[in-house]
């Protein structure tokens, strides 16, 4: 999977045939590295490379310039076979200034290549991150392969015939380090040609010049001086069949609405307040009103939580989203949204918490947040999406629980996930099987009273609306009499209820697939995790498996209720492992279920795992000896 | 065809009333049923949302749809509600707690997005349900549960407020003046955008006679003054006072002294709030406090019709909404198999 640096630099130009290639680009938060890092990535997708991206940014707009907060970088993994992470080291780090340098290059891994943009290490730059003097060092010489290219002044002169001013000029110079990264691995300009003329060539004909000047003086520098010897090359992968394009989370969960929408023949309201990384959504689905679809950015979190209910109550497909802080803030409407039996879909996109925590960075501590946090005894739905695509999968199912059982379901995304993208298999709409949706009709007079609160073989009530003859009913947060829905303080019919609605949710087990497994049923050692880290602990099974170690898979989609066969399933191995990135939760809700001692390894760094620590761990799980072996005779 | 003829009975439903006996909000109940058959709007098209409170226990005793749903949200759950489903008519119940206070800042927004409903607003100075802590339209110095020394909080004026928020329908009504209450209603129903209308209402139980200066039929006519389009402020048991307005003052006169003239004429159609702000801030027992429809704006979009207009020029510029064109659009590649 690595770059295989062979022997010294040559003269003649070599073409390296490699498995895949790990590329971080690294610059001030205002460089564009974002920008590069996309595109890079929708190129490689666009050779049939598998790819899958990295984003890392700083919270602050606009952190000042230079300094080590300021660094914003993109991680992309391009291959040719079928990838599930962005890679754990780096094969080529690109660095515009030192902070950049310094804040990365542990990631770079021994031989690696090291681009310096050289004009980005002046006196100047090197004081703004706090160093005094050049971290390029001999040390740091022997240990990579290092690339010093006068960045800023070669774009300058790029584009110095089109009479830009030196700001305007020196903002090109992302696009030269661009072009040079294209050349360095054998990436076609064309996609990113055409994106500056879709982007400014209509409305700023100078920039669109320029960017594409620097863009292909990046190529050439690479192609015409003798710095770089050798360049290198990836194969298409061979994926499934079929039309792909590259995916971001946040986009595929907006997309699987407007899919699940489409298959119930509704149309989304979709209600939200402004928080990262759950603002795209938003962003998103408010260019779909073609698609009938209403959006509402709300006054506070509790609006948006609130008006998707009141939405609801109406029939329509209601949606909110936010970040941990935010569902903190949706609670006590998610817990009127349950009693009042409604469907409704509520997203967390999680990023570091507690609080206002780590905003641009991903963790996935709020799975006890979407288990609990509601008074009483409420239990909801929760599904966690697995990775960027899945997103498109996850908001339809999400929706095809909450109606079917007519219930509030909380669909878990993350930082990662939202931001992350890889290549999406486009589905063929005319093979999506609809959701079905039913509203009772009008009642006519003489008809039984209406029964709000009765029940079909699921245990779920009927989705009345306002508008049908008959039917009208009053909800609310007041517990409700059995059947009639009725305010009802009764001992006895509040525990009837309380059973009724947990038997409700715990019921949809019996909906969901049965746990599936990678690898064998039984052994030493089953890795359980869920959301955002399925990558990383994929590829890191798959490989612990080639190595001969009896390990398995389970990624676990239901959070709540989880499939019903999860805890044999645990039960056929010595050894269960969760790895999180938060401090047990999941272990947490595995042992009280299903008594059994799971293994946790968790981490709350901000960052996600990797596959080296989680083979690592998995190595030294495996090898150590059972504490309770005498269960297993 | 013969669409039936609906009574008040019709709109009462089957639960038991449980506001204690004498509450105010009997009346307000009555003068809805009474008004809400006038409208001629099917009762399975009418919708009340309410929040916490004694009022917000109202949706119960309708035969309409109803969520009584959380403490100050109402606004919100009827943005929803209204915004996905123009085609209904969608009353909000608060009291002054419940919209004031929990509910502050969804009080403002709904009232300046000018979303067509219609809030009505039960203000009885007092948290009744919790039994009898003070409220945000409490007076300073009001002794309660929770100020055995007296209330140290500045009362908020609600019409002030909603005024500020440029509102496009505010008015004032009592629930002992059943007349003018239900007139006060059937106005704020035929408005076309978000209507408030504040209702002084008694508590019986932890503030009885807090506004018996309007309410008692003795005292309103010195006490209040009714307020009407084109028309001059003028109130008073011999109606021998009027308002006069200087500079950016309002000041109480004797008609023997000031031709009607030279008064104030009370214009709600204004589009600046300016003077229906002055009006706003005409409290007993300095002046007499006006009762009626102080602003009623015209023309101004709403909200649930703009969000439903876009939709609209949305389907008109794109066509028919095409899933599969969505998914192949943008840059995307083969793979062979």
């Amino acid at each position: 999977m690595s770059v295989q640096p062979e022997g010294q630099l040559i003269a003649d130009k070599e073409i390296s045939e490699v498995d895949g290639i790990t590329v971080r680009l690294a610059g001030d938060s205002g460089d564009g590295m974002q920008l590069l890092g996309t595109q890079l990535t929708n190129t490689s997708a666009l050779l049939g490379n598998d790819v899958a991206t990295f984003p890392d940014f700083p919270a602050e707009i606009r952190a000042p310039r230079g300094t080590r907060a300021g660094v914003s970088g993109f991680q992309v993994q391009f291959a040719n076979s079928e990838i599930f992470t962005p890679g754990d080291t780096l094969d080529a780090l690109v660095v515009m200034n030192p902070a950049a340098m310094v804040t990365n290059i542990t990631d770079l891994r021994r031989g690696g290549l090291l681009i310096v943009n050289e004009d980005g290490f002046d006196a100047k730059a090197l004081k703004l991150a706090a160093l005094t003097e050049d971290p390029v060092t001999e040390e740091i010489e022997d240990r990579y392969r290092v690339f010093k290219v006068p960045m800023t002044k070669l774009t300058r002169d790029a584009v110095k015939e089109l009479g830009l001013g030196m700001k305007e000029a020196d903002r090109c110079k992302n696009f030269f380090a661009m072009g040079l990264v294209y050349w360095l691995f054998g990436r076609s300009l064309e996609p990113t040609l055409r994106f500056i003329d879709n982007k400014f060539g209509k409305k700023l004909p100078d920039v669109a010049a320029a960017n594409e000047k620097a863009l292909r003086a990046g190529w050439a520098f690479g192609e015409t001086t003798e710095t770089f010897g050798i360049t290198y090359r990836v194969a298409p992968a061979k994926l499934k069949p079929g039309t792909y394009k590259n995916m971001m989370g946040n986009q595929a969960l907006a997309w699987g609405l407007l899919a699940a929408a489409k298959r119930s023949g509704k149309e989304v309201f979709y209600s939200g307040y402004p928080i990262t990384p759950a603002s795209d959504i938003l962003h998103e689905l408010s260019r779909y009103k073609h698609f009938g679809t209403r959006t509402f950015q709300a006054e506070d979190e509790i609006s948006a939580c609130c008006a998707a209910i009141g939405a609801a109550f109406g029939g329509a497909m209601a949606v909110t989203a936010s970040s941990g802080p935010g569902i903190a803030l949706k609670a006590e409407a998610m817990g009127l949204g349950f009693i009042l039996e409604l469907p409704l879909i509520v997203i967390n996109v999680q990023r570091g918490g507690p609080s206002t925590g780590l905003p641009t960075k991903t963790e996935q501590s709020d799975l006890l947040q979407a288990m609990f946090n509601r008074n009483g005894e409420a239990p909801l739905p929760i599904i966690a999406a697995q990775s960027p695509g899945d997103c498109f999968d996850a908001a339809q199912e999400a929706w095809r629980i909450a109606v079917k059982f007519m219930t509030p379901v909380i669909l878990l995304s993350d930082g990662y996930i939202a931001n992350g993208s890889e290549p999406w298999k486009v589905p063929d709409v005319n093979e999506m099987e609809p959701i079905v949706v039913t509203h009772p009709p009008d009642a006519a007079e003489g008809d039984a009273p209406f029964m709000p609160y009765a029940r079909d073989e699921n245990l779920a009530r009927p989705w009345a609306i306002p508008g049908t003859a008959g039917l009208m009913h009053r909800v609310g947060g007041l517990e409700k009499a059995d059947g009639s829905g009725n305010v009802s303080y009764d001992p006895d019919n509040h525990q009837l209820m309380t059973d009724k609605r947990a038997a409700k949710i715990e019921g949809i087990a019996n909906d969901i697939p049965a746990q599936e497994v990678f690898g064998e049923e039984s052994g030493d050692v089953l890795v359980i995790s869920w959301g955002g880290t399925y990558g990383a602990c994929h590829t890191a099974i798959e490989r612990c498996q080639r190595e001969g170690l009896s390990v398995s898979h389970a990624h676990i989609r239901y959070m709540n209720p989880m499939p019903a066969n999860l805890g044999d399933l645990m039960r056929s191995f010595r050894k269960v492992l969760v790895p999180e990135l938060n401090s047990g939760q999941l272990r947490m809700l595995l042992r009280a279920k299903y008594l059994v001692d799971c293994i946790g390894f968790n981490k709350v760094k901000g960052k996600p795992f990797s596959v080296s620590e989680l083979m690592d761990q998995i190595h030294e799980i495996a090898d150590q000896p059972t504490p309770n072996d005498q269960h297993f005779g | 065809m013969n669409l039936p003829v609906l009574k008040a009975a019709d709109f009462a439903s089957d639960q038991d009333i449980r506001w204690c006996p004498g509450c105010g909000d009997y009346s307000i109940l009555a003068q809805m049923k009474k008004v809400l058959p006038e409208l001629g709007i099917p009762r399975e098209k009418t919708v009340f949302v309410s929040g916490i409170g004694c009022s917000s226990r109202f949706p119960y005793y309708m035969n309409t749809y109803g969520m009584h749903s959380i403490h100050g949200r109402a606004p919100t759950f009827a943005t929803g509600l209204k915004a996905t489903r123009p085609d209904l008519s969608v009353w909000v119940i608060t009291g002054d707690g419940d919209a004031l206070s929990i509910g502050g800042n969804h009080f403002i927004h709904v009232l300046r997005r000018n979303l067509d409903i219609n809030v009505v607003l039960f203000n009885n100075r007092i948290y009744g349900l919790t039994k009898g802590q003070y409220s945000p339209t409490s007076e300073e110095g009001q002794v309660t549960k929770s100020t055995p020394m007296g209330s140290i909080d500045h009362p908020l004026n609600p019409l002030s407020v909603a005024i500020a928020a440029e509102a496009t329908f505010v008015a004032r009504s009592l629930d002992a003046h059943v007349k003018h209450l239900a007139e006060t209603l059937k106005r704020a129903a035929a408005h076309k955008g978000t209507s408030l209308v504040e209702v002084y209402q008694n508590c019986n139980v932890f503030n009885d006679g807090a506004m018996a200066y309007a309410q008692e039929k003795s005292q309103r006519l010195e006490n209040t003054i009714e307020l009407e389009h084109g028309k001059p402020l003028i109130f008073g048991t011999n109606r021998d006072k009027g308002i006069r307005q200087v500079g950016t003052q309002l000041e109480v006169v004797n008609l023997k002294d000031v031709a009607e003239d030279d008064l104030l004429f009370h214009d709600e159609k204004a589009m600046d709030p300016s003077l229906h702000f002055l009006l706003s801030r005409m409290r007993h027992p300095v002046m007499p406090e006006p009762i009626g429809v102080f602003r009623d704006v015209e023309g101004v979009a709403t909200y649930d019709e703009q969000i439903n207009d876009q939709v609209a020029a949305a389907k008109a510029k794109h066509g028919e909404a095409d899933l599969n064109a969505l998914f192949n659009s943008g840059d995307t590649w083969e793979v062979a198999s």
